[in-house]
């Protein structure tokens, strides 16, 4: 029942992204949104890793970045089309999320949050040196003629909007599963849970791979986005920065905290970036971060469920 | 059975040049209440935690049900039937009580004996007396409901063998006894129990048998009243 409902809810979103894009409204909006939209792929997937199992990464524009570089290779390779774009970056991004969780699972809190830093800072250099995508220089993307409906912006936005939707049904899907009663454990206590017949280590695993995939996915479509790529868009600090955030602000535990907060951090930084300055913006995030970990450390379901009790 | 349930033998645990475990060996048979005493810092607790898994060991073997078990991770050991609790309790904070029986049923004992299902969870609560409090987190219990917490998540794993790390220390007296007569009746239920504990009077009333260690060597093996009686037992806990 419940199930049938999400997917009835997940099919309005489609409907009303496909309509929206059939209305002419200003161009902006979908450009706007797109980034938002990208925002709930990106909080999603770092919560699978980050709230779920408790692994804080900051290495998101690895991640990211990986999506956007498989996807720059591939259109400069073979010219591929967007569908085959977006899986290839996820797998790559899900690989580098097997390899590091191999790598770094073993060490704990702090430590594996200083390893995915670094991850993003190597990764970077090796772009940078790397001509083919582009090199320090960056590289520029020529979108594909004739998108399958509106111009090429509304129809990218209509894509991430069905990203975003699948992305929240499988954290969704896992949050619900053993899967995600064994994270939840291994989260409150490795040690615990490893001792209660929790395969830590294969869940770990598991949440690195999946969380890898999807922040690959939203870097994916970024090239034909921006339709000019360099490192330092691609491997932006903000990723790194909202993909804690907005998790952290709209509440980890559930697969809601991160829609939440990916949507009103994300319409507070677009509105920031038009009204008041580019540069605002991350400043902003950070001021809403701070006030958050001090006042409401579980984020704004956290907030809901204690006036609920009340 | 023939064997006993589980056989350690030449165990050996070294954290950099200190030996926390020297050659140990014990053999706990099925059924059996087991004791394991020693000073502090004699490796009970590195003894546990090599037999839990939570350590690898540097030599020796552990065989359970006459099978070898020394290579096996945690939580492999835990669905054998190994189940430990721990020292300091550490329970599921962000979950109900119910909730944190649910991870081993889920986890550990599904598919064994004992299957799984919230009901479950209420009958074990139920006989240890958490079932008012199933709906509570962890942080709003007492100090003998968080050990019982963790004596019943240990239950729900449905353990052969139940290792017991000091759950009693820090309790008082009748709590102490409450704590016992639920071990008591886990053993009657054919559950082998290894104890370790600093509080004599309970391991002496609860083992059949009882091995000693002192700095990371087993110096004595008996019936409590013949490891009472051991002057090499008494020279470990009050010196010469």
């Amino acid at each position: 029942m419940k199930t049938g409902r999400t997917l009835l809810v997940a099919l309005a979103v489609i409907v009303a992204g496909i309509l929206l894009a059939k209305l002419r409204v200003n161009p902006y909006f979908y450009f706007a949104g797109y980034v938002i939209l990208q925002y709930i792929v990106i909080a999603t997937a770092w919560n699978i890793l980050g709230g779920y199992a408790g692994y804080v990464n900051f290495g998101t524009p690895a991640f990211f970045a990986m999506g956007a570089y498989t996807a720059v290779f591939l259109i400069r390779s073979v010219h591929a089309p967007l569908p085959v774009l977006i899986v290839a970056g996820g797998l790559v991004a899900a690989l580098l999320g097997l390899g590091i969780g191999y790598l770094t699972l073993r060490l704990r809190g702090t430590f594996f949050s200083i390893a995915t830093l670094a991850l993003a800072v190597v990764l970077q250099t090796a772009i940078i040196n790397w001509e083919y995508v582009g090199g320090s220089r960056g590289l520029s993307v020529i979108r594909p003629s004739g998108p399958p409906f509106g111009n090429y912006v509304v129809f990218l936005f209509t894509v991430m909007g069905g990203l975003a939707v699948v992305s929240v049904l499988v954290a969704r899907f896992i949050e619900r599963s053993w899967i995600g009663r064994g994270l939840a454990a291994l989260r409150d206590n490795e040690e615990a849970a490893e001792c209660m017949g929790v395969p830590t280590l294969k869940l770990k695993l598991f949440a690195t791979t999946v969380s890898g995939f999807f922040l690959g996915v939203a870097g994916a479509p970024f090239p034909y986005y921006v339709t000019f790529v360099e490192p330092n868009s691609a491997f932006a600090l903000d990723y790194a920065v909202n993909a804690l955030a907005m998790p952290m602000i709209g509440g980890t535990t559930s697969w809601v905290g991160p829609v939440i907060g990916a949507v009103l951090l994300g319409t507070a930084s677009q509105l920031a970036t038009v009204t008041i300055s580019s540069e605002m913006n991350l400043f902003i995030v950070g001021v809403v971060l701070v006030a958050f970990v001090v006042l409401a450390p579980e984020g704004i379901l956290g907030l809901v469920r204690k006036l609920r009790s009340r | 059975m023939a064997g006993p349930l589980l056989e350690v033998e030449g165990l050996v645990k070294r954290f950099g040049g200190f030996t926390a475990l020297n050659r140990v060996s014990l053999s706990v048979k099925a059924g059996e209440r087991f004791g394991l005493i020693g000073p502090n810092g004699s490796g009970k607790t590195t003894l546990i935690n090599c037999v839990s898994g939570a350590l690898p060991v540097d030599g020796g073997s552990i065989r359970f049900e006459g099978r070898e078990i020394t290579a096996l991770p945690p939580h492999q050991r835990t669905r054998l039937g190994i189940v430990r609790s721990f020292q300091i309790p550490k329970p599921f904070t962000s979950m109900t009580v119910r909730e944190n029986l649910g991870i081993p049923l889920e986890y550990a004992a599904a598919g064994r004996a004992g299957g799984e299902g919230s009901a479950d969870a209420d009958e074990i609560l139920e006989s240890i007396g958490l079932h008012a409090k199933a709906h509570l987190r962890p942080a709003g219990l007492t100090q003998i409901e968080m050990r019982k917490l963790e004596l019943a998540r240990a239950m729900a794993a449905r353990p052969k063998l139940l290792i017991s790390d000091e759950a009693m220390a820090g309790l008082s007296s009748t709590e102490v006894d409450d704590i016992l007569a639920i071990l008591f009746r886990l053993n009657t239920q054919g559950i082998t129990i290894i104890m370790i504990e600093h509080i004599m009077r309970a391991v002496m009333r609860f083992s059949e048998r009882i091995v000693v260690l002192d700095a990371g060597e087993r110096i004595a093996e008996g019936t409590p009243d013949e490891v009472v009686r051991n002057p090499a037992v008494e020279k470990a806990y009050l010196g010469e």
